[in-house]
């Protein structure tokens, strides 16, 4: 099949950019309230996007069944966010605005996202402050009683609002609040430790999932009029992220190979200041809010031989003197310093390692120093603006930030790559909805920071309950559906011969050790420097893993039981072929975008080099078979409003 | 520096909630004293499963101390010997080469075990539910900054609302009780003016839910708020008091 013969529609509404989400509000078609009840929805995931849609659409009087893998829906890794989340209320005077918060995020995410949706997101920032206040939520507060607001990474203006070290932990239990409240009602029946296996699609239209029972081991099914992924990213794929244990990919990549496109998934960011690997048990990575950025200067040393001393543990940070330190950040990007976007520090941590300028004995960190800061605003003001992550720091690393410089280095943190929805969120599925990290939309090929609590909870709370109206609007005809439709059968048939398979191999390895031979390559080959040959390469020992993980794999225990073993072999069997599909993407997309990065396609200076004329468009990959090249389609990125540019921090 | 140190582990195993549980030991030895509490819990499971042996079942999530999944009774302790932390922020570092490290579950009757070191604390959600937010729908809110609040009320209901449910407070309690759960969260809406509207009817649906769900009482032993991993304070058990006093009051 030719890329020609499917035309990508993203239903991108008429009109001036200002204006396309209130002309889309205008016209949408809606379902009244004696409909709504008859109608079910089912919502997986319970983070911020998947908990503020679930309690949202309880609200509106949506039957809606609500899914997550932990044992309550407060666990969502949505609560591990630190810094904040960014808004367009202009409190601090300083010249933010609607357009401007716009402006900075199609700009952070490299001119690869859509401009009438991060309009759209721009735009609903300032509810989701109200909403979040409204709930209870406990931002930081100046003394008159106003709200605070800090900087971040890739803006001028202090637009984050924040809740200590800790504003998705409070976010996340402000949506789980509203959603109890739903649960309470009996609008929203909550079903935890439950992972989606399968979605069922009935004559085209998304219409049910198959899950696993996770204390059980049991194989269930559940229908609906629509369904809802809100699962978040597929960062675990190279094992060491900043991700949690349980995130996976899981249920993103069961709905592609149901026919909805993976788009851009070689866009995944790497965030600069997360806590250095300390060994080969290391289970995960630590992230250090980009938050400290704000008054914690990066620098290696200047000398080779000092950083070779700092390696060998012979010397310290703070032996070394202000004229020998190179604050390379602050050299390179004099404009934004140490709060350029993400990509770019990461990149610029990774040239001087690479260069052999790291402090610490493997050679790969940096150092993000707080002396001025504190001889300038005192210990006291720096402790309760980052005394939670300070302490938390000291815990890890035995080491007291406060007296020695912290010592960080890139990890892998966020995926702005996902399943490609349309203005509505709909992904090529009907029926089927994507939102959150899940998908793909808003980010292009960077990630603001403070921006993905501001996505999740635009898409929950203000996007999704209003979009899917307009596709629900055309089912008030259809009644409920019984899960002992053929479809549904054949679904958890198939289920239980991949489980049935799984468990049979008895081979040596452990889920694991082949996990983290799989991250391994990822990082090297698909990490934050990809050139041709290593995707290449990449992609002939990604098939090794997998060939390997199919018939080496050793899984105790039984399948119809508790089993810790066989719920990581059923992911890591996912995030094998989604590090594969990753791979291959990064391969096509012949520039550097973001998160992307060829080496090469660079600047004389270092920087990314995209190819507009080539690849502005949004990469959607199509399933196509079991062993199968992926198809690629193309949705072609239109900028009207917006003068492309290349980016610039300096 | 990395170093490293032999232990010895008593582990609790339990199949189910109605099986019999037994304390099964084992000797594990290279653990890097970097290596996380949970680490070392990766590398026992991958010992076992080399030995081709179930691995040993326990909660855990984000590795960071917030998401409130993990759990474990180590030496006595709730989270462990070291404070103001979450099992998955303990390093190997506070224990030595020799040591015997006992692993324990939650014990308590709200929440029954599941297998191993894994409980179910569904009461928990089922208390929030009872009453435990703002009923407000989304949309349609006044401006965020139209309410000031005190910079010092604010801290404080940010101090209680860092609870992360994990539960430390019920396992550390003699009676069982989760007094310093349900005064967080009735402590963070009853000091926002958001939260003053439901107040009293709030602190009195929570506490009947704790109540019939069978934790115990509080006899004001403190144990709740030295082994709370978030610093907790009982003042808030103080305020739920008064509230609850006030609402029952009022009735």
């Amino acid at each position: 099949m030719s890329t020609e013969t499917i035309k990508i529609n993203s239903k991108i509404p008429e009109g001036p950019l200002a204006e396309k989400w209130t002309n889309y509000k205008a016209h949408q078609k809606l379902v009244n309230p004696s409909n709504k009840r008859r109608l079910d929805v089912i919502v997986v995931g319970t983070g911020l996007a998947g908990a503020s849609a679930a309690a949202t659409l309880g609200e509106l009087g949506f039957n809606v069944l609500n899914f997550c893998i932990q044992d309550s829906p407060r666990r969502a890794h949505s609560i591990a966010a630190q810094g904040g989340i960014n808004a367009a209320k202009n409190y601090q005077n300083d010249g933010d605005s609607v357009y401007r918060l716009y402006y900075d995020t199609i700009k952070g995410g490299d001119y690869r996202a859509r401009e009438a949706n991060v309009h759209r997101l721009a735009e609903v920032s300032n509810d989701i402050i109200d909403q979040c206040v409204a709930q209870g939520v406990p931002f930081a507060r100046e003394y008159g009683g106003s709200l605070a607001n800090r900087s971040f990474g890739g803006a001028q203006v202090s637009r984050t609002f924040y809740a200590k070290g800790q504003t998705g932990q409070q976010l996340l239990l402000g949506a789980y609040s509203a959603l109890s409240r739903q649960v309470q009602k009996g609008s929203v029946k909550l079903y935890t430790r439950r992972e989606m296996l399968d979605l069922v699609v009935v004559d085209g239209k998304a219409r049910g999932i198959i899950v696993r029972n996770l204390v059980t081991g049991k194989i269930e099914r559940y229908a609906a009029h629509a369904v809802v992924i809100g699962t978040g990213g597929y960062g675990n794929t190279f094992f060491l992220s900043t991700n949690a244990m349980g995130s996976n990919g899981s249920a993103a990549w069961q709905v592609y190979k149901k026919g909805a496109y993976f788009a851009n998934p070689c866009y995944a960011q790497i965030h600069p200041t997360c806590i250095p690997v300390h060994g080969s048990g290391q289970s995960k990575l630590t992230l250090m809010s980009e938050s400290l950025r704000n008054d914690g200067r990066i620098w290696v040393p200047k000398k080779l031989e000092d950083a070779k001393a700092l390696q060998a543990g012979k010397l310290r940070g703070r032996d070394i003197p202000e004229e020998d330190r190179d604050y390379y950040l602050e050299r390179r990007y004099p404009a934004f310093g140490n709060l350029v976007p993400r990509d770019v520090a990461s990149r610029a941590a990774k040239e001087r390692c690479d260069a052999g300028f790291g402090v610490n004995n493997t050679g790969l960190a940096v150092f993000l120093d707080f002396s001025d800061a504190i001889n300038r605003l005192g210990k006291d003001v720096v402790e309760a603006r980052y005394g939670n992550l300070f302490q938390m720091y000291e815990k890890i690393t035995d080491s007291n930030p406060y007296e020695e410089p912290m010592m960080i280095f890139p990890a892998i943190h966020y995926t702005m790559g996902g399943i490609w929805v349309d203005y509505e969120l709909q992904t090529s599925i009907p029926g089927l909805f994507c939102i959150g990290e899940a998908n793909f939309s808003d980010h292009g090929a960077n990630r603001l920071g403070a921006s993905a609590l501001m996505q999740g909870l635009a898409d929950g709370y203000f996007v999704l309950p209003y979009t899917i109206q307009n596709y629900l609007a055309d089912e008030i005809r259809t009644p409920r559906f019984s899960t002992e439709l053929p479809e549904f059968i054949e679904a958890e048939k198939n289920i239980n011969e991949r489980i049935e398979k799984l468990m049979s191999i008895q081979g040596k390895q452990s889920v694991d050790s082949l996990h983290k031979a799989l991250g391994l390559i990822m990082w090297d080959f698909v990490g934050m420097g990809r050139t041709e040959a290593g995707l290449k390469k990449a992609l002939v020992e990604i098939q090794r893993i997998k060939k390997e993980f199919w018939s080496d794999v050793f899984i105790p225990g039984d399948a119809k039981d508790l089993n810790t073993e066989l719920e990581k072999a059923l992911r890591l069997a996912d995030f094998i072929e989604i590090g594969e599909l990753m791979a291959r993407d990064a391969l096509h997309r012949e520039e550097s975008c973001g998160g992307h990065f060829r080496e090469e396609y660079q600047t004389p200076e270092g920087e990314a080099l995209r190819q507009d004329d080539k690849f502005m468009y949004v990469g959607c990959w199509k399933y196509t078979g079991e062993d199968q090249e992926p198809e690629l389609l193309k949705e072609e990125l239109n900028y009207e409003f917006t003068k492309v540019q290349q980016r610039n921090y300096k | 520096m990395e170093k490293s140190i032999n232990i010895t582990l008593k582990v609790w195993r339990q199949r189910g909630p109605k099986a019999k549980g037994a304390f099964e030991t084992y000797q594990l030895n290279n653990v890097s004293t970097d290596s996380s509490f949970l680490e070392m819990m990766d590398q026992l499971n991958e010992q076992l499963v080399a030995e081709r042996k179930e691995p040993v079942v326990f909660d855990h999530d984000c590795r960071e101390g917030i998401c409130g999944m993990c759990s474990l009774y180590i030496n006595g302790h709730p989270h462990g010997p070291d404070e103001d932390i979450t099992t998955c922020q303990l390093h190997m570092r506070k224990f030595k080469d020799g040591d015997t490290i006992t692993i324990e579950p939650w014990r308590s009757h709200g929440f029954p075990v599941i297998r191993d070191l894994m409980v179910d604390r569904g009461a928990f959600d089922k208390i929030i539910q009872a009453g435990g937010y703002v009923s407000v729908n989304t949309g349609g809110m006044p401006d965020a900054n139209a309410i000031p609040i005190p910079k010092p009320k604010a801290d404080l209901a940010m101090d209680a609302a860092s609870c992360i449910g994990c539960g430390a407070c019920v396992a550390a309690c003699k009676n069982g009780s989760a007094m310093l759960f349900v005064s967080a969260k009735v402590s963070q809406l009853a000091l926002l003016p958001q939260g003053r509207a439901e107040a009293a009817a709030r602190a009195k649906a929570m506490v009947a839910k704790m109540d019939e769900l069978g934790f115990g009482n509080c006899t004001n032993t403190g144990a709740c708020e030295a082994q709370c991993p978030k610093n907790v304070s009982i003042s808030n058990i103080a305020r739920l008091n008064r509230e609850y006093l006030c609402a029952k009051l009022a009735d």
